[in-house]
């Protein structure tokens, strides 16, 4: 078995635990979601392990280093994390309808990874800057952040589909957990993500200043890491101290997302700047 | 007065906070894509005259130290600090009051709350058995008096953990003094050493005057080292501190891990290869071994020992020589001329001299040099806040009484919690208590 077939089945078990949340919402039968959640637990062990496979055929190529150092490696660490990221908050909330917002976004990241042609797959070896354990810390601090602002912008989604008692509300999102409690956890996966994002922005920092000796260097990607926690910090302020809840959080946890993905993504290739992934 | 109110209240509001906190995000956009730091020429180029001019005026081409982005730090940091100011002297009556006085009728008005009230033919619950029932709880509970003469058990967990969001905000302030100390008590520069030669004095980036170390670092050798692609694996550079005419240590460094000496950091950034190349001959008979810098195709004397050597021809990748033709001449001996891979060593016989000849191309290494006294500062703070969103957000100030009075033949038993978030998780912990006492219990 090789690392890239393991990976091929994730995407595949990915898409079908999608589609088993997508049925449970659209059908109402809990034996459905029982599925989704084993679905969902299975292909994440076969990431694990395919992610762990791919760290020693580098150790068999004579340039180990942990997976996750390019594009490809990242987005796929970033499904992972999200799917992690997921069975957690359902396990914690039992409500499995939250898969249907949350799970396609693991799946379109491993779509992304395995079917895009910009992003090259093949193992390579590491340049001397990114040969540093701040490496691993920083990664996968920034990507355990990123998972939760993606959930939460699922979760925001829901928030925005659900009407309240009274109004014409789609039959789809009656299943939804209430506002109040949609608000809650949109919240607290925000607040996860925040904290997480606060230390990958750290780990960053102290990564940058043992290679070149400065901490902050206003690069691009630095910038924008530093503009989305601003934006965090904004709507947990605007949350807790000024009472802002339901709607306007909603869509701040989508928006916020979106700065995630520009940082991540978009400043690779619209962009320069010190960050290799864009090169991958 | 009432201005100064005013004001006083403007820079402790959390909306001035909001505000700061969008126009630092919206405004640092602009440098992610107006280049920083060119030439003024390369703006009017690329932009035209007039919005080259709009970008000096407003120095957008070094945004992140213009006077404005400062101006919105500092208004973020005197926000922090009247804020916390404002408020710290509550949270922390909040957590050196004396939590446990409470009435028994305000118990009894808590979300959390329960009563139990048992009649004079059940046996109540004795002092100790309350206690046992907190402490079995996990908490540790202390007996006191109310103003009835009733007997209360309280208990709280977590009250530090008010401070959690003054330690993040604390935090900023922590790193941006930490910045600010970097700046003007520190230097970054850079400098270029060609193998063999020393240094002391470095350029600074600010503007490239130079700046003295104080010793002088020295170019031992520098080494690429890369993968079967081709790709560089490490860069290194073997570097000697030398102080006062004496040579205090040497150090091999690499990418990712630099040499520090009297708080200066030197980091491995580059290298330049040279058209040079660095011979190390040995005299075989002897042992005596010297090693010499020698220019492409000129010929060079070693004089003690008659030997003359020079590259002749050069194979080179790009800028890296990957090998290169020795001649090599001993005495009246003919010359002997031979091809070396870079790097490798060679012995070479000639009439009755035997020399062991390495020959590498010279190169200069490329030091980021750092003196940054700040940077501990900054690192506090970066620990600080970590410190402080934990507490911040996982941990909450949890207070349990337990009340106990007897009247007219009949006792009861007031259970009261109170949390100041993560309401839910509190509420399990109560309800696990609530059920204990239901056991122990019969009304
Ligand atoms: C980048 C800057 C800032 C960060 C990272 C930050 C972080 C935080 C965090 C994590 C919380 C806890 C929120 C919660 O419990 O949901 C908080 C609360 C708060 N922040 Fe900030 N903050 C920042 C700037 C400011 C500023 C400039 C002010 C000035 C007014 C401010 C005022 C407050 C207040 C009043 C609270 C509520 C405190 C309480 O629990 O009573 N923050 N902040």
């Amino acid at each position: 078995m090789e690392s890239s077939q393991l990976l091929g089945i994730t995407t595949l078990t990915y898409l079908l635990a999608t589609l088993l949340y997508v049925a449970l919402l659209v059908f109402k039968a809990p034996q459905l979601g029982k599925f989704a959640t084993v679905f969902t637990f299975i292909a994440w062990l076969v990431q694990t392990v395919g992610i762990g496979l791919r760290w020693v055929e580098s150790y068999q190529l004579g340039i180990g280093h942990a997976p996750l150092t390019n594009m490809y490696e990242s987005v796929v660490f970033f499904a992972w994390t999200i799917a992690i990221v997921y069975l957690i908050i359902e396990w914690k909330v039992k409500t499995k309808v939250i898969g249907a917002f949350a799970m396609p976004f693991a799946f379109l990241a491993m779509a992304y990874a395995s079917f895009s042609t910009d992003i090259s797959k093949t193992i390579s070896p590491l340049v001397p800057a990114l040969q540093s354990n701040w490496l691993i810390a920083h990664v996968v601090t920034c990507f355990v952040g990123y998972a939760a602002f993606a959930i939460a912008a699922g979760l925001g989604v829901m928030y925005l589909l659900k009407k309240d008692d009274g109004e014409k509300t789609s039959f789809l999102a009656t299943r939804f957990p209430e506002k109040r409690v949609l608000d809650d956890i949109t919240h607290k996966t925000m607040v996860f993500g925040f904290i997480w994002l606060s230390a990958g922005i750290i780990t960053g920092a102290v990564w940058a200043n043992s290679a070149w000796g400065t901490y902050w260097s206003w690069d691009p990607k630095e910038t924008w890491s530093l503009i989305t926690w601003f934006f965090y910090a904004l709507t947990l302020h605007a949350r807790y101290t000024r009472g802002w809840a339901g709607k306007p959080i909603a869509l701040l946890s989508i928006f916020g997302f979106i700065s995630v993905l520009f940082t991540y993504y978009g400043v690779n290739f619209l962009l320069s700047g010190l960050h290799s992934y864009g090169s991958g | 007065m009432n201005v100064l109110n005013q004001i006083w209240d403007f820079f402790a509001s959390v909306k001035l906070a909001i505000f700061t906190l969008c126009t630092l995000a919206v405004t640092s956009i602009i440098g992610t894509v107006v280049p920083q730091g060119e030439p003024a020429a390369y703006y009017v180029q690329n932009y035209g005259i007039k919005l080259a001019r709009f970008i000096d005026v407003l120095d957008f081409s070094k945004m992140y130290y213009s006077w404005w982005f400062l101006g919105l730090l500092g208004l973020l940091s005197a926000n922090l600090i009247i804020c916390s100011i404002e408020r710290l002297p509550r949270v922390w009556r909040l957590i050196t009051a004396d939590n446990g006085d409470v009435a028994a009728e305000n118990l009894k008005k808590m979300t959390l709350s329960r009563t139990w009230t048992t009649t004079a033919d059940q046996p109540p619950l004795s002092g100790d058995q309350c206690r046992k029932l907190l402490e079995e709880a996990g908490w540790k509970p202390a007996a006191r008096k109310d103003r009835q003469g009733n007997l209360l058990f309280f208990s709280q967990k977590g009250r530090w953990s008010r401070l959690g969001v003054y330690f993040v905000h604390l935090s900023i302030l922590v790193i941006f003094l930490g910045a600010i100390v970097g700046h003007f008590t520190g230097f970054k520069g850079s400098i270029m050493i060609p193998e063999l030669n020393l240094a002391e004095k470095i350029f600074s980036s600010k503007n490239q005057s130079t700046i003295d170390l104080g010793f002088a670092i020295r170019c031992n050798s520098f080494a690429i080292d890369f993968y079967k692609n081709g790709m560089p694996k490490e860069y290194q550079s073997s570097l000697t501190v030398i102080e006062d005419g004496k040579e205090v240590f040497t150090k091999t460094i690499e990418v990712n891990s630099p040499l520090q000496y009297r708080g200066i950091t030197f980091y491995q950034s580059s290298y330049q290869g040279y058209k040079d190349f660095i011979f190390t001959i040995t005299d075989e008979s002897d042992g005596d071994a010297k090693t010499f810098s020698v220019p492409f195709q000129k010929q060079f004397t070693w004089q003690d020992k008659q030997v003359r050597f020079g590259v002749v021809n050069a194979e080179a990748l790009g800028q890296r020589v990957t090998r290169s033709k020795i001649w090599f001449k001993y005495g009246d001996s003919p010359a002997v001329s031979k091809w070396l891979d870079d790097n490798t060593t060679e012995v070479f016989d000639v009439g009755t001299g035997r020399f062991a000849v390495s020959v590498k191309q010279m190169y200069a290494t490329g030091l980021q040099v750092a003196k940054d006294p700040g940077v501990w500062i900054v690192y506090l703070g970066c620990l600080l806040m970590l410190l402080g969103l934990y507490m911040a957000f996982f941990m909450s100030h949890k207070k349990i009484w337990l009340h106990f009075s007897e009247k007219n033949h009949s006792s009861e038993l007031i259970l009261a919690g109170s949390v100041n978030k993560n309401r839910f998780s509190f509420t399990s912990q109560f309800e696990k208590i609530e059920e204990h006492i239901d056991k122990n219990v019969t009304t």
